[in-house]
């Protein structure tokens, strides 16, 4: 062990209420500082989760009239060749229509789906509250609130009017909850077989519905400018959820701007604090640099004993911070509850980001004991042996 | 004999708008191995002298040699070497570090140039708090001591680097009678032991004819410079 790091283990032992005072003041701005970050990043990501986590995040559509193109199993076979990250892939045959039943009418969208395929993206398997999901041609489920405004029961039959005037009519077979009142209200979904019959359109659809690793939700952009360049795709158009929630990604940025924001301001706090308590520490202890210069100290050595004290003080800061910060995110999660149990906010523990933290703390101790180091460099040991 | 400390032309100057001179064209050389006493009265630029010879001042004008080598254009660091090495100080407040037992001070010195204590310095370490009268408290913290104690401690520090020159300002300043007389047997039992220079800044004439030199300083001048003759 070098002499100025026994030295300045010695000092902070020997003022030790000092020392834990600002261990402690370390530590609690390292752990407020780890708290706003998981909750700000935990809130986006569920955020994230909600809007995007049951929907398509790259869709492939056609820029023709009619919406619609031949021939989904060649795209899709490109696609799959193309990207790895695709997590699931889904073909899908769109009409808008008329529902009636009885006096009641409203306006659905007929949405013929391969159920296998799109389970990944709609977990519609979990999501049917009553029934089943359709298998016959004549089969539809409908969303919770068109079934509880019209008071469907299973196995009611409605009608249903497409564009040309063609008159269909379905069986209820089950009733979906997708947590989205708008879809509750309008989406009818059948089978894709079912649709393309029905509607005599064999073999197309209007859309090729996908999702990306959630790691790389936020690179939907870059992977559907992939897939708009294959050959295969040439003709179609592919969209993004990035390009279609602009708003949304917007009030992620400044959040994640003014989350950055505090935590800096956090941060810059203790090192005020910290160079402000090393700075009387070299006050305190200049008689002792004074001596030690006297007795041949270098000056390097006598900064390396105030560097030494930060790193220390930091070192010991950011654990106490980061177990700390786990303290506060943990009682957050289990105290601030819902009604139902589920936390208000889920945290996101990210281990990266706690070592990022505590890297942090160590750096801006070792940061704000270079002003007293400076000093303790400097300082003439005459000026102690004269003035005693 | 060699010189162990050569002064030449030394003055000393306070201040730049009002500026007071306390050191007047010094010369004064001590030889290696003796025992020498610095006298004069407060005020009188002893203290001065003293911390320009330990190369903790540096003069306005003149020069310093220390051991031969001339110390003027030396850097800051070069000069903690030098005072590191081969010079022992202990000052009338005997200035240890109260973090540190008494052991540790003792041992400051060699841990500034090797970080580490052998064996063997540890030993040494021992042996001069034996001979100072402190194996009994060698581990007290220094603030657990006596003026007295600490006294002793800072002589026992001086010498653990087995320096050539000792400079001692007041090292009895604030000591009782009998206390005095113990510090300054040790101090001439290490000069005959170790061969050590010995320069030594006191006011009280009674300890300075101890010595075998005695200097005497007034208004910043040599007014006064008697060899004892060696019977």
């Amino acid at each position: 062990m070098s002499v100025s790091l026994k030295i300045a283990v010695r000092f902070l032992k020997s003022s030790r209420g000092q020392t834990i005072l600002i261990v402690l003041g370390i530590a609690i701005g390292i752990s407020v500082q780890i708290f706003i970050g998981s909750l700000i990043q935990g809130l986006q990501k569920s955020l994230v989760e909600t809007t995007i986590g049951n929907a398509s995040q790259i869709t492939v559509v056609s820029p023709d009239d009619d919406k619609r193109f031949s021939d989904p199993e060649r795209v899709m076979q490109a696609i799959r060749q193309a990207e790895g990250q695709i997590t699931a892939l889904s073909p899908a045959l769109d009409q808008a229509g008329l529902a009636t039943d009885g006096d009641e009418t409203g306006s659905v969208l007929i949405r013929g789906l391969d159920f296998a395929a799109a389970e990944p993206i709609y977990a519609l398997a979990d999501r049917i509250v009553q029934g089943r999901l359709p298998s016959a041609s004549d089969e539809a489920v409908i969303g919770k609130v068109l079934q509880a405004e019209w008071d469907v029961a299973i196995g009611d039959t409605l009608d249903v009017t497409v564009a040309g005037g063609k008159r269909l009519t379905y069986t209820v077979c089950g009733v979906f909850d997708l947590q989205v009142q708008s879809l509750n209200t309008s989406w009818f979904l059948t089978t894709l077989a079912s649709a393309q019959e029905r509607f005599d359109l064999a073999g197309q659809v209007t859309s090729i519905e996908m999702q990306v690793e959630s790691g790389d939700v936020f690179l939907a952009d870059t992977i559907a400018a992939e897939l708009q360049a294959l050959p295969e795709l040439m003709d179609l158009e592919v969209t993004n959820w990035k390009a279609q929630n602009e708003q949304l990604l917007s009030g992620l940025n400044g959040q994640s701007v003014s989350s950055i924001m505090i935590q800096v301001f956090v941060v810059v706090s203790v090192v005020l604090a910290i160079a402000s308590v090393l700075a009387i520490s070299v006050m305190q202890k200049s008689r002792q640099i004074g001596i030690l210069k006297a007795m041949g100290i270098k000056s390097r050595q006598a900064s390396l004993v105030f560097l030494y004290q930060g790193l220390i003080l930091g070192v010991l800061g950011g654990l106490a911070g980061v177990a700390l910060g786990l303290g506060l995110a943990y009682s957050f999660t289990v105290f601030a509850r819902n009604p139902d149990g589920t936390p208000v906010v889920a945290l996101l523990i990210d281990p990266a980001f706690f070592v990022l933290s505590f890297l942090i703390a160590v750096t801006a101790s070792s940061l704000a004991s270079l002003i007293p180091a400076r000093k303790s460099a400097r300082l003439d040991p005459i000026e102690v042996i004269r003035n005693g | 004999m060699a010189k162990a400390i050569e002064l030449n032309g030394i003055n000393k100057i306070y201040g730049t708008a009002i500026r007071t001179q306390v050191l007047f064209d010094i010369d004064l050389a001590f030889e290696e191995q003796s025992f020498n006493s610095i006298i004069g009265q407060s005020g009188s630029g002893k203290s001065t002298l003293m911390n320009i010879m330990g190369t903790l001042d540096r003069p306005t004008s003149g020069t310093v040699t220390i051991g031969g080598i001339q110390t003027g254009s030396m850097s800051k660091n070069d000069l903690a070497v030098v005072r590191n090495e081969t010079i022992g100080f202990i000052f009338q407040f005997h200035y240890l570090l109260p973090e540190f037992t008494a052991l540790e001070n003792v041992l400051m010195p060699y841990l500034i140039k090797h970080n580490r204590p052998t064996a063997e310095v540890r030993e040494r370490a021992n042996e001069l708090m034996e001979l100072v009268g402190l194996g009994k408290v060698k581990n007290n913290l220094a603030t657990q001591m006596s003026g007295g104690q600490q006294q002793r401690t800072a002589i026992a520090r001086a010498l653990i680097m087995n320096p050539k020159i000792i400079l001692a300002d007041e090292p009895t300043g604030n000591l009782d009678s009998d206390t005095t007389e113990i510090v300054y047997e040790i101090l001439r039992k290490v000069n005959s032991q170790f061969k050590t220079t010995f320069v030594i800044i006191t006011h009280d004439r009674k300890i300075a004819e101890k010595a075998d030199r005695i200097v005497e300083i007034r208004d910043g001048r040599i007014s006064l410079d008697i060899a004892r003759p060696i019977i």
